[in-house]
Formats: C-alpha cells, sequence, structure tokens
C-alpha cells in the first residue's frame, strides 16, 4: 500500500454510530440467550478437524506446534457438537468463522457468527426460536416461514425437486440471466444460481421469511425426513432480500456423516479443489452419541447491516479484509 | 496464455473474450451460504467501449488480454493513417480515422497522447486532457463583448471546429478540454 492509499485506509471505514450499535445487538443477543436459559461457550479457531462442505473453502495454517496443519474453523458446529454429545443442553457462542474466498459486498472472509444448539428442539421448534430471536433484535414482524419448494415454484415456476438442468437454463434464458458458462448438468448449481438471481431478491422485504424444507442434495449436516421426495430438515432466513441464517435439525447418525463427508469430498475433487481430512473427532462424538436437537448458525455482520439499515458489510465493519 | 482464475477478479483488470480486451469496471461476488459462488463482471470493451456482463461459477477462468499502455507522440498524417511514435523505444504506429475517433480534433504535430495496446496492436488513444490551440478563421469578435455565455464556431489550427466566447480573434491561442470539446480560456503566448 502506497503513502497516499495509507492516509485514508488506516481510518475504520464504518462510523461510530454503527460501531455503537454492533456493541448494542452483540448486548442484546447475549441478554435473549440469557434469558432463554443458554449456556454461553467458547471453542478453539483452530482446529485439525475442519467441516467438508463442497462449496466452503477453510483457511489452513502451519503452526510450530508436533508440525501439524491447522484449519481455522468455518464454522463452531464441530466443536459445538462435541459439546453436545458431552452432555451439553443449550448452548450458544458468538465468535469468529472464516471461509477463503468469500470476499464481496455481502462477504468478508473473516466474520462474526453467532451459533446456537438445543437438544429436543424439532425444526418446527428451531423455526419457532429464530423468528423470536430475529424479532426481538430487530422488530420485525414474525417471519413467514415458506417451504423451499413453493418460493421455487413462486418466482421461477419450476419444481426444484423434479426438473432437470435443461428446464433451469431454459427459464434463465427466459429472463434474460446470462447462467455461468460452467453450470452444466448439475441440479444443485443451477439451485443456487436461480436462488441467488430469482428467489432471495424477494424474500423478506416486509416480514423475515424462513424457508425450509431443502432439497435432501443440498442437505450439509441436516436430517433428511423420508417423504415420497426426502428433504432436508434445514431452514434458513432471509431479510430484505439477504441471507442471515441457516439451521438444521440435526444429523445424529455417524454412518450418515462419514458418506455425507465423502460425498461432498468427491464433489470438491470433481471441483478441483483438495479434498479435506474427514477429521474423526465428531464423528467419535456421534458414534458416543449427540442427542436430537436443533442447531442455527446467524452472520452478526449481515445483522448489525440491516439493522443499521446499510447496504455493504464496509459500513458495518471496522476493518474489513482490504483494511485489515 | 495467461489467465485469471475467479480468485483474482477485481476492478481494473484486463481480460480478453471472444478475442476482444475488456477492462473490468465492477467485480462482484454473491453465494449463498452453503452454495455455488457466483461472480460476476462488468466490463468495458477497450476498443469499442460498449458494456458487457457475465457472470462465472467459483473456480472459472477466464483469459488475461495482453494490454500495454505506452506514451505515444503524434507525428504526421498520412492519407487516413495518424502516425504516432512510443516515445520509450521510438517504434511508430498508424492508427486509422476510426481508431483516432474525435482525437484529431486535438491533435498537433509533437502532442503527447495516452495510448493503448492490444497484443502490441495500437487500440485506442487519447489525448492529453486540456490542449492549447491556434485560431485559424473567426468572425471578428464583438469588442468589449466579455460575456462567455455568447459563442461563436471558431476553426482551430487542426481543422476542427469549436466554440468559443464571441470575443476571442483569429490568432489567438485557447486552452480546450479534450473531454468535452469545450472552450476553457485564452492563452498568452
Amino acid at each position: 500500500m502506497n503513502q497516499t492509499d495509507l492516509a485514508t485506509a488506516w481510518r475504520p471505514s464504518p462510523d461510530w454510530s454503527e460501531i455503537r450499535l454492533r456493541a448494542e445487538v452483540l448486548r442484546q443477543t447475549r441478554a435473549f440467550f440469557q434469558e432463554h436459559d443458554f449456556l454461553e461457550v467458547e471453542t478453539p479457531l483452530l482446529s485439525t478437524d475442519t467441516v467438508v462442505d463442497a462449496e466452503i473453502e477453510p483457511i489452513s495454517l502451519s503452526c510450530g506446534i508436533e508440525g501439524k496443519k491447522f484449519f481455522l474453523q468455518t464454522s463452531p458446529e464441530l466443536c459445538m457438537k462435541r459439546l453436545l454429545a458431552a452432555g451439553g443442553e443449550a448452548l450458544f457462542q458468538i465468535t469468529r468463522a472464516f471461509r477463503d474466498e468469500e470476499c464481496g459486498p455481502l462477504h468478508n472472509p473473516e466474520f462474526t457468527i453467532l451459533e446456537w444448539y438445543r437438544l429436543g428442539d424439532s425444526m418446527q421448534k428451531g423455526m419457532d426460536f429464530l423468528s423470536d430471536l430475529f424479532q426481538s433484535l430487530m422488530n420485525t414482524d414474525r417471519a413467514i416461514r415458506c417451504r423451499y419448494r413453493d418460493a421455487f415454484l413462486k418466482f421461477t415456476g419450476l419444481d426444484p425437486f423434479t426438473c432437470e438442468a435443461a428446464q433451469f437454463a431454459q427459464v434463465a434464458t427466459a429472463n434474460g440471466l446470462a447462467a455461468p458458462a460452467q453450470l452444466g448438468d448439475d441440479i444443485d448449481d443451477w439451485l443456487d444460481f436461480l436462488l441467488i438471481e430469482m428467489v432471495m431478491p424477494h424474500l423478506g422485504l416486509e416480514a423475515p421469511v424462513i424457508l425450509y424444507d431443502y432439497p435432501a442434495s443440498q442437505a450439509a449436516l441436516a436430517n433428511v425426513r423420508a417423504e415420497a421426495i426426502p428433504v432436508a430438515e434445514r431452514f434458513e432466513l432471509f431479510y430484505q432480500g439477504i441471507e442471515l441464517a441457516n439451521g438444521y435439525h440435526e444429523l445424529c447418525d455417524p454412518h450418515e456423516l462419514a458418506r455425507r463427508t465423502a460425498q461432498a469430498n468427491a464433489k470438491r475433487t470433481q471441483q478441483g479443489r483438495r479434498p479435506l481430512p474427514d477429521g474423526g473427532k465428531l464423528h467419535a462424538a456421534m458414534k458416543a452419541g449427540l442427542p436430537p436437537c436443533t442447531g442455527v448458525a446467524l452472520g452478526v455482520d449481515r445483522l448489525v447491516m440491516l439493522a443499521a439499515k446499510k447496504k455493504q458489510l464496509d459500513e458495518v465493519i471496522a476493518f474489513t479484509i482490504d483494511r485489515a | 496464455m495467461a489467465s485469471y482464475n475467479t480468485s483474482d477478479f477485481r476492478k481494473g483488470l484486463k481480460i480478453q473474450i471472444e478475442g476482444e480486451p475488456y477492462m473490468v469496471i465492477e467485480s462482484n461476488f454473491r453465494k449463498p451460504g452453503k452454495g455455488n459462488a457466483i461472480y460476476t463482471l462488468r466490463m468495458r470493451n477497450l476498443v469499442r467501449g460498449t458494456v458487457l456482463e457475465r457472470n462465472y461459477k467459483g473456480g472459472e477462468s477466464v483469459e488475461a488480454a495482453d494490454v500495454e499502455e505506452i506514451e505515444g507522440q503524434y507525428l504526421y498524417r498520412q492519407g487516413d493513417k495518424y502516425v504516432f511514435m512510443d516515445t520509450s523505444n521510438y517504434e511508430q504506429y498508424e492508427l486509422s480515422t476510426e481508431q483516432i475517433g474525435d482525437a484529431w480534433k486535438y491533435l498537433k504535430d509533437g502532442t503527447l497522447c495516452q495510448m493503448v495496446l492490444f497484443e502490441s496492436n495500437p487500440i485506442t488513444v487519447t489525448p492529453p486532457n486540456h490542449v492549447v490551440l491556434k485560431i485559424e478563421y473567426c468572425e471578428p469578435g464583438a469588442k468589449g463583448n466579455t460575456a462567455t455565455n455568447v459563442t461563436k464556431p471558431v476553426k482551430v489550427e487542426t481543422g476542427a471546429e469549436i466554440q468559443c466566447p464571441s470575443f476571442v480573434e483569429m490568432g489567438e491561442l485557447v486552452r480546450v478540454d479534450t473531454r468535452t470539446g469545450e472552450y476553457i480560456e485564452r492563452v498568452k503566448e
């Protein structure tokens, strides 16, 4: 960075009103969880394990500790589930998560994440709790619930569970959307593209919207419910067209965990990404017994951004990656 | 051929699409938390000035454009060719009337311009923001009228016609903004 750039780049990008608002949002969040008898916990940012996601790239580092390679967590999911398997009941954490390559108006590679788990909660209960929290922090109406499939049908006219790539491509073209050349035949890639372009912009313009019952292929670590077409018990909250939270009625079966990890690694390899170690500590914890529970992760920076009625994260994060 | 991966995408990058050079004017990143990233580039065609928008999936790559900026000195015109010289290595380049566009209005022998080369061929030339030109012909000025809002057409030494305040006279020098084509002020020799 040259001297002219440094003369301005040393400064934080948000105003003090937003820096103060963040402190207030954090204070209210902690108060809400304490009122609901959740225990605040801390888990390590550095771990030899990482969640194996097809589309999330962790940052890895070598430390001078037994020559081991560590990952910066992409979410506190693994360690919080280990705490649950070891006797935790209702846990929350406000921490940092890191995702390589994710940089844009609504992404910073290092971000603040709020994550919580409560034993015994069904997906329904998990969505109710998320809605209550959001309502209390943001003074909104109760969140509207909408099946993932119904939202797709409404805004694209396509059934995300039965349509094929060619049909998605046709609708994209008819709507003047230039799809990336490499989307090919991957249904999930098409679903993500149309979700971004045609569905998300309509979600939560007044009351927040929670989409639920995701395609089983996008279950990640959510339980899959057996139905005529199986669905993932996964849900996401959107407000002002922006994705804020992702929740699962959690997968508890260690064999299924191993199968999904292998599947995510296969997709990573196929896309030219490095495969990630399957760690094994979460697997061992689940073998010992992860009780049925629901967990949710929420992006705190985006929450503060929306509370401040701002459009970009650099308006609420003191030093985004370009000034860090 | 060099290429850029989606993780290299940023404003100012010069890339090549279907054989034509573009400069990225806006780069956006969108991604559902667990889903596939979409990179969107808005870019300007460096030859035609048109704007193109394209979406890319994370991991895709685009060809880099071999684009270079040089200082080109205008030497002379030969028929419908304008001849420039790279001041760093004396290499000469010819540009067509089409490539020159409106820049001819401001080109005097020796004018130093900014030139863009694509694969070693000139594609655009930009004259300095301000140039001083001699008035070759105009109607006589209205004596004592110093208002700048009353204008008249004036023919300058390059052959171009420029709107100047009515008080300017033949033989005088005027400073012109090449970006807008507008008169700025009179200049003493």
